[in-house]
């Protein structure tokens, strides 16, 4: 019964929608840790991903459907098989990995190219900005050459994952953009 | 299951099951959609699942599609679908590709995800770990072994064991875990899900114990190279009782099993263990351990046997219908070999002939006929008539074969025997039923000489009116055979010609060659009367039988009748296995030229018809226990040279036939290296000898050959060490005698890990006449130059040496078994005797058939007259024949008899060649 009542209500709301966002990344850049502070709050010990994580979290009355990915050369190549139904993706890179800029710019072109992806906002998260040496968000823009993109929300946002700084801003833009842009 | 009902469910199946195509489609469409309705997606996989169990499969992109798919599952919580999403994977794991993906979610869930899938989620993880990805699932298996959830543990103990072929190393890591978890008091957790909707908790157990068994298994793929962390183990459990689990128990004795197999040794020390086993309060453990015990009788006392047979005798009265099954099968088997052991059953097993289950009287009836008495057998040939129209083919077969083994033993019972097979001869049956009475009246034809008469009469009454062509067809060849011979031919022709006049093509055209047949005798009025009957045949509308009778009459209007009974009824027989292995050997020759001379038929060794038959009824009586016999062999051997394989295969033909095989393939072999190719003809090889130990890092067997002037021994090495290469393998020998000269040897280039290789030496023998059978003995070592298996190519590995034992030449190497039927003529012609006495030792700790056993291969000399089989078990005579290499005769008789110093061993030996026979005589191993 209370399921009834939840989706009747979630219509005339307008928020029972679930939303898919993937986390995606090069490795070591952080997606897990990402993924388990928004979902639990807390930073958990976590190991190189092999597949995947996928968590739902409640966020403003939307259920999130937050699929992390591993960032490994081998995993990499499987990103594809979850694009389907995608709304958003987070695209999470090391702000202090400065010799791997290159390949991250490389991966995200590649990734935006593809169909099934044509609609969905990207979000950056400049992350590790508690680390010394961290690249401005700035600078991590220019050097992914997201002023290229067109015909795309994107946005990039400088953050700490241990710290937790930068994510809910992020989340929140991410949000407003999918309400406005899909829903 | 009869036939029928079978094909009803397979019909029934196939018919229902869902469209591969759609079910496909609808599963990649459910699970890509968002929401997920969990039900939907439940249903749709559990037909996807009967599409796997029904054995369709799909292709590798579609199976990845698919696998991809199901993996988005795992954002849903529901723990029934999570459940069948595990089971679908685990099926979609083998055809699929990159499957690490869900590695990760997996572990997840084993980690903190709920307890009803958790054994589904270690299950599917162990079939997706490979060995780079396992060594992060270490911690999670560990923690899952020691679980206290039954179900988990369970789980994941069967799931190291699949990943033992992944990586055997990380596994064994896990071994203090499975130990500990093997004497843990594991549970299933209360949940709902054990709770019943009407009665509340169900009533069943909160434990099986079943993670023993589970357990058990593993620990021994843990340490069975090992012996003696193995006898730890098995202390270990048993002392304190901790098994608890009817399987873990069976289990364990099927390891002793193994144990005792290796070593003997070890019954002595581990008898307690039985003595508990056999009063086990589960049927199940005391049915195992009583098999173990009877079907390795050689290597218990009689006492220990006893025991065995009582705890059976006791489960032959039980209520549990599956249980009296498996003891009076087990005593039917041991009735084979020692009906007089079984004898104390016969109230018990006279019980049961009015078992319900019919499948237990018949074994209760066929044990009785085998443990009988001339007395008993008629009474209990009645009781069996009595109840066969009550049993289906494949019973009435068991009992037929239990009647023909009685009428050999009983010959002089054969006239009720031959009225009760045939009454059960008129009866309906199947082909493999009738087959298996004509089989066996045919037997009592062969083997017991007064019946022929009636039985033929039986026969030829039986063909008037029989629907199967094959055994009309074997029926008219004995009569051709038998009846000419008989007191009154003519009477026989009437019955065959009537079959020419009523039958099909085939059984007349082998009426006419047993007509033929009836030409040969010296009766002028038959032979025209026979004449007369053939060239009816002439006319005939099949061509087959047109022919038979153009080359009868041919050979029987030709001057020479001694040509024509050649032809007609000759006087030996091929050797039907060594003839197949030639022929095909000649077939299959990629030389071409090779065929244009004929397949030389000569090669062929033939028997005459009495050896044949000699040979047969040897077979015939004890064939049931030479099997028994051979598989044990078989198993011991498992380890040694491909060769002792082959013969395995051979198990069902006759020792001589067996020898002359190997003989062939070790002439083959030799041949083929031009060193050894120009010895000349092969005259003998010995049974293989191990010279060291089975468990060592290089295992060596050697076979001695023996030519006309060499000697040539092949060394069988192999490698068992993993990471060690070997250059250069050779033998080293040192001979006693000078008379042998080394001449040259032929090394193992190089050894792979793991890897077998054959090193070849030969040796000049003695030219002196005198010496021709000298004894000697080769001190051997090893040598080889040792490297690291992933070594660079140029990298210069160390020699090394290894020590292996002697070899010694023996007379036995000198000597070819072979058969003669007439033992006891030959015995007392032989000159040359030569004896001696051997005392060897105390009763209790001899097991004569080992004995026996050994000395026939080390004297290498054939067993005669069933000889080789120690029936009483303290006094018996073994016969022994062979020829040397020479070919000339030597007998052997020796003679086993126990008394207060021990039992004592006289060999007594006859032949032609004196000096041979003294050797025989006094070696002794």
């Amino acid at each position: 019964m209370g399921n009834i009542f939840s989706s009747m209500f979630g219509k005339l709301w307008g928020v029972n929608k679930e939303i898919r966002i993937l986390i995606l990344g090069l490795d070591g850049a952080g997606k897990t840790t990402i993924l388990y502070k928004l979902q639990l709050g807390e930073v958990v010990k976590t190991k190189p991903t092999i597949g995947f994580n996928v968590e739902t979290l409640q966020y403003k009355n939307i259920a999130i459907n937050m699929w992390d990915l591993g960032g490994q050369t081998s995993i990499r190549p499987y990103w594809r098989c979850y694009y389907a139904n995608t709304a958003a993706v987070i695209f999470v890179v090391d702000s202090t990995d400065r010799d791997r800029l290159e390949t991250a710019r490389k991966e995200l072109h590649m990734m935006l190219k593809e169909d099934e992806l044509v609609d969905a906002a990207l979000l950056v998260f400049a992350n590790k900005q508690d680390q010394p040496g961290a690249l401005t968000a700035a600078e991590v823009s220019k050097a992914l050459g997201l002023v290229e993109l067109k015909d795309r929300s994107w946005s990039i946002v400088a953050s700490s994952a241990i710290k937790g700084e930068g994510l809910t801003e992020g989340l929140d833009w991410l949000i407003d953009v999918i309400k406005e842009e899909q829903m | 299951m009869s036939t029928h009902t079978y094909k009803k469910n397979e019909d029934g199946d196939s018919s229902i099951l869902p469209d591969k195509m759609t079910v496909y489609q609808e599963c990649l469409q459910a699970c890509n959609a968002s929401p997920i309705q969990a039900k939907k997606c439940r249903k749709l996989l559990s037909r996807l699942l009967r599409l796997f169990y029904a054995g369709e499969t799909f292709p590798t992109v579609e199976s990845t599609n698919l696998f991809f798919s199901i993996s988005k599952l795992f954002h849903n919580d529901d723990p029934a679908l999570r459940q069948i999403a595990y089971l679908s994977i685990k099926e979609l794991c083998s055809v699929s590709n990159d499957i690490l993906m869900i590695t990760a979610s997996i572990m997840k869930d084993i980690q903190s995800g709920d307890a009803v899938y958790k054994p589904d989620a270690v299950r599917t993880l162990s079939r997706v770990l490979d060995g780079s990805t396992i060594h992060a699932a270490e911690r999670l298996f560990k923690n899952c072994i020691v679980d206290s959830n039954q179900s988990i543990s369970s789980a994941a103990l069967v799931s190291s064991y699949h990943l033992l072929p992944v990586a055997k190393d990380v596994v064994k890591r896990w071994s203090n875990e499975v130990q500990e978890s093997i004497t843990a008091n594991k549970t299933f957790p209360s949940s709902s899900y054990t709770k019943h909707e009407f009665n509340g908790y169900s009533k069943a157990p909160n434990t099986t114990y079943i993670h023993q068994y589970h357990a058990l298994a593993l620990i021994y793929q843990f340490r069975n190279s090992d012996k003696m962390s193995l006898i730890k183990m098995i202390q270990q459990l048993t002392e304190r009782k901790t098994l608890t689990n009817s399987l873990a128990q069976v289990q364990m004795i099927r390891f002793v099993e193994k144990l005792i197999l290796d070593d003997s040794n070890f019954v002595n020390s581990l008898w307690p263990l039985f003595v508990n086993w056999l009063n086990n309060k589960s049927d199940m453990v005391e049915l195992e351990a009583a098999k173990l015990i009877l079907n390795n009788s050689s290597k218990f006392n009689a006492e220990q046997q006893m025991h065995a047979i009582t705890t059976l005798q006791s489960l032959l009265g039980v209520p549990r219908t599956v249980t009296r099954f498996a003891a009076v099968r087990i005593l039917n088997k041991v009735a084979i070999k020692d009906a007089e052991m079984v004898g104390v059953c016969n109230l018990e097993l006279e019980r049961l002939i009015s078992d319900q289950s019919r499948s237990i009287s018949t074994y209760a009836i066929t044990t009785l006929l085998k443990t009988g008495n001339a007395e008993s057998v008629d009474r209990l040939v009645t009781a069996i008539s009595n109840f066969m129209d009550e049993i289906s083919d494949e019973f009435k077969i068991i009992v037929i074969d239990a009647i023909r083994t009685l009428s050999l033993k009983f010959p002089a019972k054969y006239k009720s025997m031959l009225t009760f097979l045939d009454d059960v001869l008129r009866d309906e049956g199947g082909f493999n039923f009738k087959n298996s009475i004509i089989e066996a009246i045919f037997d009592i034809i062969k083997f017991i000489p007064e019946s022929k008469e009636i039985a033929l009469e039986m026969l030829c009454e039986f063909i008037e009116d029989c629907e199967y062509t094959e055994l009309s067809v074997r029926i008219l060849h004995l009569l051709g055979n038998e009846g000419p011979k008989a007191t009154n031919p003519s009477t026989y022709v009437r019955y065959i010609y009537n079959r020419v006049v009523l039958e099909n093509s085939i059984v007349r055209s082998s009426a006419v060659i047993a007509l033929s047949k009836f030409a040969l005798i010296d009766d002028k009025e038959m032979n025209n009367s026979i004449k007369i009957l053939l060239k009816r045949s002439l006319q005939d509308v099949d061509d087959e039988v047109r022919d038979r009778a153009v080359l009868s009459l041919k050979l029987l209007e030709s001057k020479d009748l001694a040509e024509a009974k050649s032809y007609l009824s000759p006087q030996f027989k091929y050797s039907l296995p060594i003839l197949e292995q030639e022929l095909t050997k000649y077939v299959k020759n990629p030389d071409k030229a090779s065929f244009k001379s004929s397949f030389n038929i000569d090669s062929i060794p033939k028997m005459s018809e009495e050896e044949y038959m000699a040979v047969q009824y040897k077979e015939k009586l004890i064939g049931a226990i030479n099997d028994d016999l051979t598989d044990s062999k078989s198993d011991n051997k498992g380890t040694d040279s491909s060769s002792n394989e082959d013969v395995k295969e051979l198990d069902n033909i006759s020792d001589i036939t067996k020898y002359t095989l190997l003989q062939q393939q070790y002439q083959n072999e030799l041949s083929a290296l031009p060193e050894i190719g120009e010895y000349g003809a092969l005259l003998h090889s010995s049974a293989s000898v191990e010279l060291t130990e089975k468990e060592t890092e290089f295992v060596v067997s050697a076979i001695k050959h023996v030519f006309e002037k060499h000697i040539v021994i092949e060394y069988s090495i192999e490698n068992t060490l993993e990471d060690i290469l070997l250059e250069n393998v050779n033998v080293v020998s040192t001979i006693d005698s000078e008379e042998y000269t080394e001449e040259f040897t032929l090394p193992i280039e190089k050894l792979s890990p793991l890897s077998k290789g054959k090193v070849y030496s030969s040796f000049i023998r003695p030219e002196d006449d005198s010496e021709k059978y000298l004894l000697t003995t080769f001190n051997n070592t090893l040598a080889y130059i040792s490297k690291d298996a992933d070594a660079e190519d140029d990298e210069e590995g160390f020699p090394d040496e290894y020590q292996i034992e002697d070899l010694s030449l023996t007379p036995g190497d000198f000597v070819i078994p072979s058969y003669i039927s007439n033992f006891t003529n030959v015995w007392d012609e032989l000159s040359n005797e030569e004896s001696a006495v051997y005392n060897l030792g105390d009763e209790d700790s001899i097991d004569l058939q080992q004995v026996v056993s050994k000395l026939i291969v080390t004297m290498s000399m054939m067993p005669i007259e069933g000889t080789e089989v120690v029936i009483s078990g303290k006094n018996h005579s073994l016969k022994l024949f062979g020829k040397s290499i020479s070919g000339g005769k030597l007998a052997a008789i020796v003679k086993f008899a126990s008394s207060s110093k021990g039992v004592m061993m006289k060999n007594v030996v006859k032949g032609e060649e004196p000096e041979l026979v003294e050797l025989v005589a006094n070696y002794l191993e």
